[in-house]
């Protein structure tokens, strides 16, 4: 049983960074079929409420992001960040004035108008204290947001930010005078909210007063599940269109070979990492750590959980980072180096450690996988198996953890090596400025330059062991096209989707 | 008969409070703090404190429980920490889920073990009374998520029949749909809960079957059928009464595996999620709930052997609690 849905699984940390994209086509494209088709999807991110800053979770970003609600800027499928309520903006010379200029004749689905009001409204609805929203530390430059005018919203900050735009496209924007929105919403996008089953679905309905291109489909409904096998027979017996995000490596066998559905390999962003605590014994030691990680047998661990699916990076960065770089040569799977390395770091008879699992899948897997490899080079482990909740209290919050494992969802997240406070507790002054430097960057291209040089010295360093890269597997009926592929920030944009 | 009522009253009442009290206090011995979810990743020690403030969560546990009772009072079940959504309306609206497969798949059972568990007493020597002892032998045995898997792959993916799992999204309100929807479940608990009740009415029906008033009856010329309506049956039944009420409670409480296996949005289902977000007002509302269920089948089964075994109305007995016999 997945626990996925757990709030922590996502050190949901925002990025900080520009807008720069990595290209490739994403989507399948859309053609054909009717305008008046229902669309089936099968996740297992049930939204907890409907308001994504309070507590409402990846499911909310899933099934509400783009469909329900729009941001000032629309993060594409394949990393670009496009204008959508933003008509236009531009930047002061010093960076630290934007301003904005709203479409006109955009409606929410209660009939309002947009107005900046709303836009600043909303805004702060992410950056209040009451609030839970995950993107929240994106915008602490931010000094003042002004209205001069209904159309114009002009956002002071205290320092540059090249990512602000891109942040920006993560904020949705929320009629100010919406109520209840942890069960109803007021969006402007292409669909209003039907109806939302708890613990079983929820449905979107193409909305007539858009003020954009209208969904290419009626009615969108999202069903779901807790158990991946239920998931995954509700596709087998066409209950479901399509699976956002296929969990359950052992059952894609019988989408595989079936001309019926279509298996898409797409980009994810989530890593598995085995975190070490840089600042306590024997971690604090780059040889400690360079060791380990050269005793573990990524490419093994991955095909073992994966099959032929996933990809190893080496480091913090996916590749659809613009700063990506291929680093897995940096700390190669050789064990004569590991126990060298050991024996450099004056422990050539090993030592035990203590890690952290979550107890929801692929932790307890990987950590009985590691085991095993660490004991060739002497090394013991002790498997703690933890929840969810554990883990933040225990790992996140008091850093009470020698090693510990966990999953880090987002893109653009490299930049938490430069925090000292983080909780694996990586410190090397060096790479902290070239972050700081990074954001305050006035080209994306010197923004690049710089990140790409704190991932080299952090696989150099071994901050952490990056064990791979997960895949992002959509699987779909053959007659369905037009769906996202990526897992962007969790997205799914429902509105391109046609069945024939 | 009226002390009766009155004490078997008193008697909830007291199991619970007792039961309120061991549930909120065995919660929190769980490790983690439940306050994390009310916060966003990366919440200052000033926003956490104020969070936990927020929902009484910095209160002494005493104070927290007595206040959670008096909510309880009121019929407020408090809110959820993860949703902020009040517990008694989500409750409310996966009972009506859990209760019909509950009742359904019980009646079923009743409809069917109650004749075979007969033959298989009144015919306990010929073949087929020795192959119904057996299959319900089996059946008990089998885990039931595997009942619920074998019937997914035969009803719903190899014969698309029926779906393999969900809920219509307008509830009953789609009559067809939410019959279909609940008819494999149904089916998965009421042959696993059959096969259990068949073997205590077979043994039932075997002890009358060989008791002295049957004899009794048929030497003074009744026929065989004849006695066992007017003296047998009644008298079987009681012991299976007590066990039904005792099924009853059990599969109520059990529907969180076939619910899972079916992704009903049920009670369980919910319970499941609130037990892995450590989600402490929805896991104590729904445990209470339960609570509440299991001791109202208990009273009514209890009843209900009053009604037919005249012996036990004239004893005021505080002392056969939740239905099974001293």
């Amino acid at each position: 049983m997945k626990r996925h849905s757990s709030l922590l699984i996502g050190i949901a940390v925002a990025a900080a960074v520009m807008l720069a994209g990595c290209s490739s086509p994403a989507t399948t494209s859309g053609s054909g079929g009717s305008t008046g088709a229902t669309i089936e999807i099968g996740s297992v991110y049930e939204p907890q409420n409907l308001d994504n800053t309070a507590g409402g979770g990846q499911g909310v970003t899933e099934a509400l992001s783009g469909n329900v609600y729009e941001g000032l800027f629309k993060l594409t499928d394949d990393g670009k960040v496009e204008n959508l309520l933003a008509k236009d903006y531009k930047v002061s010379p010093d960076g630290l004035t934007y301003s904005f200029t709203l479409q006109s004749g955009v409606k929410f689905h209660s009939g309002k108008t947009l107005t900046s009001a709303d836009v600043k409204y909303s805004i702060e609805k992410v950056t209040s204290a009451k609030s839970q929203s995950a993107r929240k530390s994106s915008f602490v430059a931010i000094s003042k947001i002004a209205t001069p005018d209904d159309k114009t919203v002009v956002i002071t900050l205290s320092s540059r930010s090249i990512s602000f735009v891109y942040n920006l496209s993560y904020v949705s924007i929320v009629n100010d005078t919406a109520k209840n929105l942890l069960t109803s919403e007021d969006g402007t996008g292409p669909y209003k909210l039907g109806a939302w089953k708890r613990g079983s679905s929820l449905s979107l309905q193409r909305f007539d007063g858009y003020w954009g291109t209208p969904a290419k489909n009626k009615q969108v409904v999202f069903n779901y599940f807790s158990d991946a096998t239920a998931l995954n027979n509700a596709l087998l017996t066409k209950a479901v269109d399509v699976v956002t995000s296929e969990q359950s490596p052992d059952a894609l066998s019988q989408f595989d070979n079936n001309s019926a559905y279509t298996v898409n390999n797409g980009k994810s962003t989530t890593k598995l990492l085995l975190a070490f605590n840089d600042k306590v014994a024997p971690f604090d030691k780059v040889l400690v750590r360079k060791a380990i990680t050269s005793a573990i047998d990524n490419k093994k661990l991955l095909s073992s959980i994966w099959g032929k699916y996933g990809t190893l990076i080496g480091s913090m960065v996916p590749p659809t980072d613009p700063w990506y770089e291929d680093l897995t040569k940096v700390n190669p799977y050789d064990v004569t180096l590991a126990k060298k390395e050991l024996a450099d770091a004056g422990l050539p008879g090993g030592f035990t450690f203590t890690l952290d699992t979550p107890n929801y899948d692929p932790h307890p897997a990987a950590a009985e996988f590691i085991k095993s490899e660490l004991a060739k080079i002497g090394v013991t482990v002790n498997i703690n198996v933890i929840t969810a909740d554990e883990w933040y209290t225990k790992v996140y919050k008091a850093r009470d953890f020698t090693a510990t494992l966990q999953e880090h969802v987002n893109d653009r997240d490299v930049v938490w090596y430069g925090n000292p406070d983080f909780y694996w507790g990586y410190n090397n002054p060096q790479v902290t400025e070239w972050v700081t430097q990074a954001e305050q960057s006035t080209t994306t291209d010197e923004q690049t330059a710089l990140l790409k040089k704190v991932n080299t010295q952090i696989a150099q360093d071994a901050a952490s062991d990056w064990l791979y890269l997960y895949p992002q597997i959509v699987v779909a009926s053959s007659k369905l096209s037009g769906y996202p592929l990526n897992g962007l920030n969790s997205q799914f944009y429902a509105y391109d989707i046609v069945k024939k | 008969m009226t002390t009766y009522l009155l004490r078997r009253l008193a008697f909830l009442v007291v199991t619970l409070l007792l039961a309120s009290a061991v549930l909120f206090f065995l919660l929190r011995l769980l490790p983690g703090d439940p306050a994390n979810a009310l916060v966003s990743v990366g919440a200052t020690p000033e926003q956490i404190a104020a969070a936990r403030h927020h929902v009484g969560a910095d209160q002494p546990l005493v104070t927290q429980f007595v206040t959670w009772l008096g909510q309880l009072a009121t019929l407020d079940l408090g809110t959820s920490y993860i949703s902020g959504l009040p517990v008694g309306p989500e409750i409310a609206s996966r009972l009506v889920v859990t209760i019909p497969l509950t009742l359904i798949a019980f009646l079923l059972a009743v409809i069917i073990a109650v004749p075979v568990g007969f033959i298989a007493a009144y015919r306990s020597r010929k073949w087929y009374g020795l192959a119904i002892s057996a299959v319900s032998q089996l059946g008990i045995a089998v885990p039931v998520f595997w009942i619920g898997v074998l019937l997914i792959s035969a009803f719903a993916l190899s014969l698309p029949l029926l779906p393999a799992g969900g809920f219509p999204p307008d509830d009953w309100a789609d009559p067809v749909g939410a019959i279909r929807s609940l008819t494999l479940p149904v089916l998965t608990v009421a042959i696993v809960m059959s096969a259990s009740l068949t073997r205590y009415v077979r043994s039932s029906v075997l002890d009358v079957i060989g008791s002295d008033y049957l004899r009794t009856s048929r030497a003074l010329g009744a026929s065989f059928a004849s006695a066992m309506w007017r003296h047998g049956l009644r008298n079987a039944a009681v012991p299976v009464i007590s066990i039904l009420g005792i099924e009853l409670a059990t599969t109520f409480l059990g529907a969180v595996v076939v619910e899972s296996v079916f992704a009903l949005p049920g009670l369980g289902s919910m319970l499941l999620k609130a037990i892995a977000q450590h989600d402490y007002p929805n896991i104590q509302g729904i445990l209470f709930v339960s609570t509440f269920a299991v001791l109202v089948i208990g009273f009514l089964a209890d009843f209900v052997q009053r009604v037919v075994d005249p012996r036990l109305r004239d004893s005021i007995s505080g002392n056969r609690v939740g239905g099974r016999r001293a």
